[in-house]
């Protein structure tokens, strides 16, 4: 467990990571003109406003591209290979990447219907992940 | 009639490639900067911009110490396997700008013999948006974002991964050709997937090699390089664009990249079209992006691509003579590839390419993607 990268949060991303521990994916939105971003940023990329807020997404997403890595990408990952790295494109209209998790990975498309998970990597860090829909 | 020359290439230099044990990066470098002064009958005291870019820090400057140069202008732009193309592109606007008048541009690396493309890579700030949101996937980079690419290339256009492998054995076919190459044994398809699977798609053989290697390219005044010795290289379009480090969320299409536009903007500036150009090199760090850019600089239409490189076209002997040294697929690929392509076009141009010189070759294009088509370079390179 310890040899697993994983994200140190900050001001901006603290949000993100807490509600992901609390099991909610949670999307930055703009208070001014209501744009949706992802990654999290200390301000607004399209109207420059300062004042974000934060919205529970649905959850629900498509595979946009994806990836079955038969090479680690990292000594934690040596013990899980083969393994999917997806770019999900969720509902609400931001792209973000993960992996498919729960799911039989040789059935991952682009196209295809996911839906998101959580998978605990610390006490500190939970990761979103997506298994496949339906 | 092409446009008008912005500046001139005078010299080209590779230094000591493939395995080279008990050098340094610096070292080089130095080396291949010692060839290109000489070749150009030039000396370290009549540059006076240095654009560097290696592993490590404050390049230029380290480049400028060793060489004992006095520089009025330096730049170490560090944009991945672009960054010289880069350089060209401001080392134009430098000397137009009167800020230096004899650009020296380099780059070495000993990225194979220190083994540094290792597990994980460099250690990166656990706050940097890739640590967070990129790195806990387990997502290879560049390489897990074009193997992306590559399945959403087959998804949309039906491309496949014999497409893919021929683009591979052309690049080993024109290696063959070239005692300077790393890989000259014979490649087949079937070799080619048949090779171990890295990330689905892509096989080792559809991804570059890791070597070690440096280069140098020297850049004038057009009324400067021609009192020097070697026929000058015109550069008759540079553009270049950037839009993202490692996480490419807010580009929509992957397929549809920044690249399109640079090549669009130095076609323009040089005045001429796709069917004008003799010899072309693409950065070939993984095969789906030869693809990918053939479609994205308008050889061929959106998704024709892997049509395109079948059937022997780009291989020598071919109608479209791509990546002629054998590329970053086989001659080789010391961590950032693009002052290579530069390289190889000037020397084409200059028809010293020996049994792989494509004849009469008067126009080339470069055309250069880093990280995970994050970045862009697009020149037109051509001679009287």
């Amino acid at each position: 467990m310890s040899n697993r990268p994983l994200p140190m949060p900050t001001e901006d991303t603290k949000p993100y990571w807490e509600g992901a521990k609390a099991g909610k994916l949670m999307i930055q939105k703009c208070t001014a003109c209501g744009s949706l971003q992802f990654y999290p940023r200390t301000y607004c990329m399209g109207c420059l406003n300062e004042s974000m807020t934060w919205v529970e997404a649905s959850g629900n997403g498509t595979v946009y591209a994806f990836t079955i890595n038969h090479r680690p990408a990292n000594e934690y990952m040596k013990d899980k290979t083969p393994y999917a790295v997806a770019a999900i494109d969720l509902d609400e209209g931001v792209r973000m990447l993960a992996n498919i998790v729960e799911s039989d990975i040789m059935k991952v498309k682009c196209g295809a219907g996911v839906q998101v998970v959580f998978e605990k990597a610390s006490e500190e860090i939970t990761l979103p992940q997506f298994k496949l829909a339906g | 009639m092409v446009g008008k020359p912005r500046a001139a290439i005078v010299a080209v230099a590779e230094s000591d490639l493939g395995k080279t044990p008990g050098k340094t990066a610096v070292q080089l470098q130095a080396q291949a900067a010692r060839r290109a002064v000489m070749e150009a009958g030039l000396t370290f005291k009549d540059i006076d911009g240095v654009f560097a870019h290696t592993d490590g820090v404050f390049p230029s400057l380290m480049i400028t110490e060793y060489l004992g140069i006095k520089a009025t202008y330096t730049d170490s732009t560090a944009a991945g396997g672009l960054s010289n193309p880069s350089h060209v592109v401001h080392a134009i606007a430098a000397i137009e700008a009167g800020l230096c008048n004899v650009a020296l541009i380099t780059y070495g690396s000993t990225q194979a013999s220190d083994a540094s493309r290792k597990l994980g890579g460099v250690p990166e700030d656990p706050r940097s948006p890739r640590s967070q949101f990129v790195t806990p996937y387990g997502q290879m980079t560049p390489l897990g974002y074009y193997a992306m690419a590559a399945r959403r290339h087959m998804y949309q256009y039906g491309t496949t991964s014999e497409q893919m492998a021929e683009v591979a054995v052309a690049a080993r076919k024109w290696a063959q050709l070239n005692p300077k190459a790393y890989r000259r044994e014979p490649l087949t398809v079937e070799e080619v997937l048949s090779s171990q699977i890295i990330a689905e798609p892509l096989h080792v053989r559809d991804c570059c090699l890791v070597t070690d290697g440096g280069g140098a390219v020297i850049v004038t005044s057009v009324a400067r390089a021609k009192l020097l010795r070697k026929k000058p290289v015109y550069i008759l379009g540079a553009a270049e664009n950037q839009s993202h480090h490692f996480t490419p969320f807010d580009v929509k299409d992957w397929l549809d990249t920044g690249l399109a536009a640079t090549a669009q903007r130095a076609m323009q500036m040089a005045s001429v079209t796709q069917k004008d150009l003799d010899v072309v090199q693409i950065y070939d760090h993984f095969t789906i992006g030869v693809i990918q850019a053939l479609e994205e600089l308008g050889f061929c239409k959106r998704g024709e691509g892997g049509q395109f490189v079948t059937g022997g076209r780009i291989a020598p002997g071919g109608s479209f003579p791509l990546n002629t040294s054998g590329g970053g697929l086989s001659y080789g690929h010391p961590g950032m590839f693009g002052i290579f392509l530069i390289i190889e076009a000037v020397r084409q141009l200059c028809g010293e390419c020996g049994e792989r010189q494509v004849k009469d070759a008067k126009l080339a294009l470069c055309q250069a993607a880093s990280l995970v088509f994050s970045a862009h370079t697009t020149l037109i390179l051509g001679r009287d």
